[in-house]
């Protein structure tokens, strides 16, 4: 009834190809836009900075960025957790070297050594496919995390190996470091992810995206309508580093704060970041986002309802949450093995033709 | 026994799905506990926070609280994973009047609470782990990790090493290896130790093991061939199991092994059986269950079904450590209370409440746990206090620890300077002016 | 030269632990193309299992007032293993047939969430000492008379896991039922259309590979305990898989003896020059040179890609 596109007419090929066709959508998208940027941020206190909003914002663009290389490259990566390291341990040593550089610009310098990074572990998918390079992608995963821990230069020194990261200031505001304030610090991950987001559906949508999507559907197919492997398939591994990258950056200085290699960085990482992809749907963008929202809100909540709700003691309301997220995770599995995004997909379709399904 | 336990919690929670909405009494002393009842390091977690619990839990039942203010001690489920205790860091601290006190229970929680408790004003009491270098209370004001660091244990083992081999001198040439937990947790201790090579001419090897450490056979080959004269492990979980295991497998001498303090607890060595005995661990208290305030928390606790563990294991050494740290904890709390001659503190005036706190014999006698630990005195410049570390050795036959040193102290010309140079390099990378103390 | 020997033997023992792990992958891998990460948590499972019927702190003890001898206790677990098999087939697998091999995947890391949480309730998180008898500590024959470190526990693994290779060989060529499994794994359709249930063959797949994980459970319990650490030994077994092929149980075997060797050598004797715990590592980069060599593992079938 509200949501029909019937009377909204196309005329040109700019609207047919635009993102949002159907002006509810547009309309939805934006509220949502002017929610987030507008309203939130008056209402904002720490624990929703910390505990949920900038911690679905981080992981929605790791999974963006591993969305690209799996979800339409094809490529099933499991060292996600080692390139978030290498943009955390790039914007840390950056920021520390030249305290002076603007904190944007440290950002995308990680995101680009984290690019360089990704492109050298991508070089065996050129031979090794499917599971078995999930599994030598783990062989990045624990290189790297190792590197981090052994090496003294990267964290310059410390005795422990932990990093921690200096207050550091964006137009004026305090973004990183304990006195940023909440507000902020959302404001500037908003920010940031909203803008990769928008690259990431255009990158998807255009000449790129197109070709990584014919290597994921059929590779040797795609090699003999013309689609060089070695271009495709390590631009989707730099585009998706370069996301890891950076949601690594902003995974340590701005939600963290400081970091031991061994724990922020282990392989669940790599496999709570796949989860996200996976839950959220597989070569959707809205995916990352649903699928994030999904992996971080649905403990907290599982945990609220059974300590605050119904008094269960913590060590055994843990034990039942556990269960209850694996459960939920085969459930929805089950019910739409192609993430949340699909199920949002059909429910738009169903509101379509509501009230009169034919 | 799980039986009841199962039944118990259903019970519970069938009488409190409809909503209990707490009743906040006016005045509540709100005292969160990061803790870990799951994941790989739960076995190790459990005795630890239960001690806690029971302290709190008998703190009530017995006095009504401290000073007659009731303690909420709410815990929080961390599963010794950062990202967790930083919800858990969130949710509970604008709990009641807002937390009084944080014990992180994990070294990576800790680093990540120093900065944000400092800035909410909640002194942050990491007993025996976490950052050594928050010893400098200038640099550090709200994080508290008395009554002994890392490096003073380190120290201490090199000591003890020294005495047994006949003198300090007796080190030269003698190789000691370390067997670390490869995490910042783990890596602590190697400055202090390479310092301490340097100056006494000891041959330091290192050898770390990944998490969780259930392989170690390439580790204790390494000392099968190399045959150092000690070996120390800074261990935690299922990997202190496996070193003992592998350590009496290779025939190391088992007094020639010594743990830190989180490698020597019951858990760690009842695996090896017979295998561990003359094991060695650093110990800051006493373990067992003789003591009144042991006897107290069984009356009026336990008597009354209230108790968090089972019965029978009162008194491990993990469990005690909980109880040594919930008794500083509600000590200075107490102090708190009576410098600032208020009935509801807050973070900032517990954390004043530390930077007197002042637990020797006497006061030891009246808490119930005479010779329980040694004297403890905190200031403004020195949050680490006496820095004393006892070793304590496994008896397999009779399945306990006992302690066979006296507290040593550590070798302060070494440890300070590491210190302060690291307070120091924190304090620039953070543009934090030292304040002074008077 | 002496301590080399010694260096490999151990990580040809520390290798067989791993396929003892690797091995149920490889099982359900091979008939059901599902890469079932959580075998780790089946170690586990099995292993709780298994103490709970035996000591006398369990819910077994305090139902019946009595705890079963080991060996009753072995075939009690696997019951249990069974019983988890099927209701793995009946609730899970069944409503995802045809699904990608990564949803599958996926659904199989959520079954490990759902048993570890399961364990936790039912038998507590504790570490709980599994002592069945088996030799604990180094052989002291060889020690005392040639100065070679070789873990009893380690040797019994070994025959173990040969026996149980042995076994499964048996039942996979000279069996009704492993024909027919052969027959799953080769094609699941012209299987289907010769009146093989692909039901009951996941339900018997799920199964055995329970009871390889009964095994391994058995064995790194009698190492460190049983706690939840167990659950992470899965990660140990993938570079053994990719190296020896996804789909070949000698493969399992080989892939284990080459990385525990690997990564055993590498540490001793390249790891104090780089800083040490270079294990983890370089058994991945091990798998992955092989890869690079054999796309499909050592012994895994080669992937033919028609267009």
């Amino acid at each position: 009834m509200f949501y029909r596109e019937a009377g909204q007419f196309k005329t040109s090929y700019k609207a047919d190809q635009a993102i949002f066709t159907i002006t509810q959508d547009k309309f939805f998208v934006g509220a949502f836009l002017v929610i987030a940027f507008g309203v939130v941020p008056f209402f904002i206190d720490d624990y929703w900075a910390n505990a949920i909003l900038i911690h679905v914002l981080v992981y929605a663009l790791a999974g963006l960025g591993l969305n690209i290389l799996t979800g339409y490259c094809g490529q099933v990566s499991l060292g996600t957790g080692g390139f978030m390291a290498v943009g955390a341990y790039a914007s840390y040593k950056l920021t520390t070297s030249f305290p002076e550089m603007n904190f944007i610009i440290v950002l995308l310098l990680s995101g680009g050594v984290t690019a360089c990074v990704g492109m050298f572990f991508g070089l065996p998918s050129l031979r090794i496919k499917g599971f078995y390079l999930a599994v030598a992608t783990l062989a990045a995963q624990f290189f790297l995390v190792w590197l981090f821990n052994k090496v003294g230069w990267f964290f310059n020194y410390s005795p422990t190996g932990m990093i921690v990261s200096p207050p550091r200031e964006v137009f004026g505001f305090l973004i990183t470091g304990p006195e940023a304030s909440p507000a902020v610090r959302y404001l500037f991950c908003l920010s940031v992810v909203t803008v990769f987001a928008l690259a990431a559906k255009n990158i998807v949508r255009g000449r790129i995206g197109r070709s990584w999507m014919a290597i994921r559907d059929m590779d040797i197919a795609a090699e003999l309508i013309g689609i060089r492997p070695l271009e495709a398939k390590l631009s989707a591994f730099a585009v998706s580093s370069f996301y890891v990258g950076v949601a690594g950056a902003l995974y340590f200085n701005v939600w963290l704060g400081s970091a031991e290699p061994t724990e922020a960085f282990d392989i669940f990482q790599s496999f709570f970041v796949l989860f996200i992809v996976i839950i959220g749907g597989l070569g959707s963008i809205l995916g990352s986002f649903l699928g994030a929202a999904f992996m971080v809100l649905v403990p907290i909540t599982l945990k609220t309802i059974m300590v605050d709700g119904m008094g269960f003691a913590v060590g055994a309301a843990k034990h039942v949450e556990v269960m209850l997220l694996g459960a939920l995770i085969i459930f929805f599995l089950i019910v739409e093995p192609h993430g949340l995004a699909r199920l949002w997909q059909i429910l738009k379709e169903k509101l379509r033709r509501w009230p009169f399904p034919y | 026994m799980r039986l009841k336990l199962l039944t118990k919690a259903l019970a519970v929670a069938a009488v409190a799905m409809p909503l209990t909405t707490a009743v906040a009494d006016a005045a509540e002393l709100t005292i969160p506990g990061t803790i870990y009842r799951t994941g790989p390091y739960a076995p190790n977690g459990i005795p630890w926070a239960n001690g806690i619990a029971d302290y709190y839990a008998m703190l009530n039942e017995r006095d009504g609280g401290i000073e007659g203010t009731k303690i909420n001690y709410v815990e929080c489920e961390t599963a010794y994973n950062t990202k967790q205790g930083v919800e858990c860091y969130e949710n509970t601290k604008g709990i009641g009047s807002g937390a009084l006190v944080y014990q992180p229970m994990s070294t990576g929680i800790t680093y990540q609470l120093i900065p944000k408790a400092t800035e909410d004003k909640i002194p942050v009491f990491s007993m025996g782990y976490g950052r050594t270098s928050a010893a400098n209370g200038k640099v550090f004001p709200y994080v508290f990790n008395m009554p002994a660091t890392y490096w003073d244990q380190a120290s201490v083992f090199v000591k003890y090493a020294g005495e047994k081999e006949g003198g300090m001198d007796k080190l030269k040439g003698k190789k000691i290896a370390l067997v670390y937990h490869n995490s910042a947790y783990g890596k602590e201790p190697i400055r202090t130790l390479e310092e301490l090579s340097k100056k006494h001419g000891f041959e330091l090897m290192l050898l770390a093991v990944d998490h969780p450490g259930q392989e170690q056979k390439a580790t204790w080959l390494q000392i099968r061939r190399e045959r150092p004269d000690w070996v120390f492990m800074w261990g935690w979980g299922v990997m202190n199991q496996v070193a003992i295991k592998e350590a009496s497998s290779i025939r190391y001498p088992m007094d020639h092994f010594i743990g830190v303090w989180w490698s020597g607890s019951e858990n760690d060595v009842t695996p090896a059986g017979e295998d561990a005995h003359g094991y060695l661990s650093a110990t800051f208290h006493a373990s067992g269950d003789n003591f009144r305030a042991h006897d107290d928390i069984k009356k009026f606790v336990y008597d009354k079904g209230k108790g968090h563990g089972d019965r029978d294991r009162i008194g491990e050494v993990l469990y005690n450590r909980g109880i040594v740290a919930a008794m500083w904890t509600s000590e200075a709390i107490r102090n708190a209370m009576r410098i600032h001659n208020t009935k509801n503190p807050t973070g900032e005036q517990v954390r004043d409440g530390f930077e007197s706190l002042n637990v020797d014999a006497k006061r030891l006698a009246v808490l119930g746990l005479e010779g329980f630990t040694y004297p403890l005195q905190v200031t403004c410049e020195n949050h680490t206090g006496p820095g004393k570390v006892a070793l304590q050795q496994w008896d397999a036959k009779k399945g306990e620890w006992s302690l066979v040193t006296d507290f040593y102290s550590s070798d302060r010309d070494v440890i300070d300077k590491l210190i302060a140079e690291d307070s120091m390099a924190y304090a620039k990378e953070n543009n934090i002016t030292p304040r002074t103390c008077n | 030269m002496l301590f080399f020997l010694e260096t490999v033997i151990s990580g040809l023992m520390a290798g067989v632990m791993y396929s003892l792990v690797a091995l149920g992958f490889v099982l359900i891998f091979k008939a059901s193309g599902i890469f079932n990460f959580a075998q780790g948590v089946f170690a586990l499972f099995a292993g709780l299992a298994l103490y709970d019927f035996i000591s006398e702190d369990g819910w077994f003890y305090d139902l019946f007032g009595f705890a079963l001898p080991v060996w009753l206790g072995i075939i009690a677990t696997m019951g249990v293993m069974v019983i988890v098999a099927w209701l793995v087939e009946r609730l899970v697998l069944r409503h995802l047939v045809n699904q990608e091999p990564i949803i599958l995947f996926m659904s199989t890391i959520g079954l490990a969430y759902f048993l570890e949480g399961v364990g936790d309730i039912l038998f507590g998180s504790d570490v709980k000492p599994l002592d069945i008898g088996l030799p604990q500590g180094a052989s002291d024959y060889l020690l005392d008379n040639y100065n070679l470190y070789v873990e009893k526990l380690e040797v019994v693994a070994a025959v173990v896991a040969a026996v149980l290779v042995i076994v499964l060989a048996i039942f996979f060529q000279k069996t009704r039922i492993g024909r027919a499994l052969r027959a799953v794994a080769d094609d699941h359709q012209a299987a289907l259309s010769v009146g093989i249930s692909l039901r009951t063959i996941w339900v018997i797949v799920w199964s055995v590979s329970g009871f390889v994980a009964l095994v391994a459970g058995i064995m790194w319990g009698s190492k460190s305990g049983i706690q939840f650490s167990l659950s992470l030994i899965a990660l140990k077994a993938l570079p053994v898989l990719i190296l020896g092929g996804f789909t070949s149980v000698p493969g399992a075997i080989i892939g284990g003896l080459i990385i525990g060797v690997g990564e055993k050598v590498a540490e001793v004797y390249a790891g104090p020059f780089v800083g040490g715990a270079i294990e983890n590592w370089f058994a991945y980069m091990l798998a992955l040179v092989f890869l690079l060599i054999r796309p499909q593992g050592l012994f895994g079938e080669k992937i033919i890609e028609r267009v």
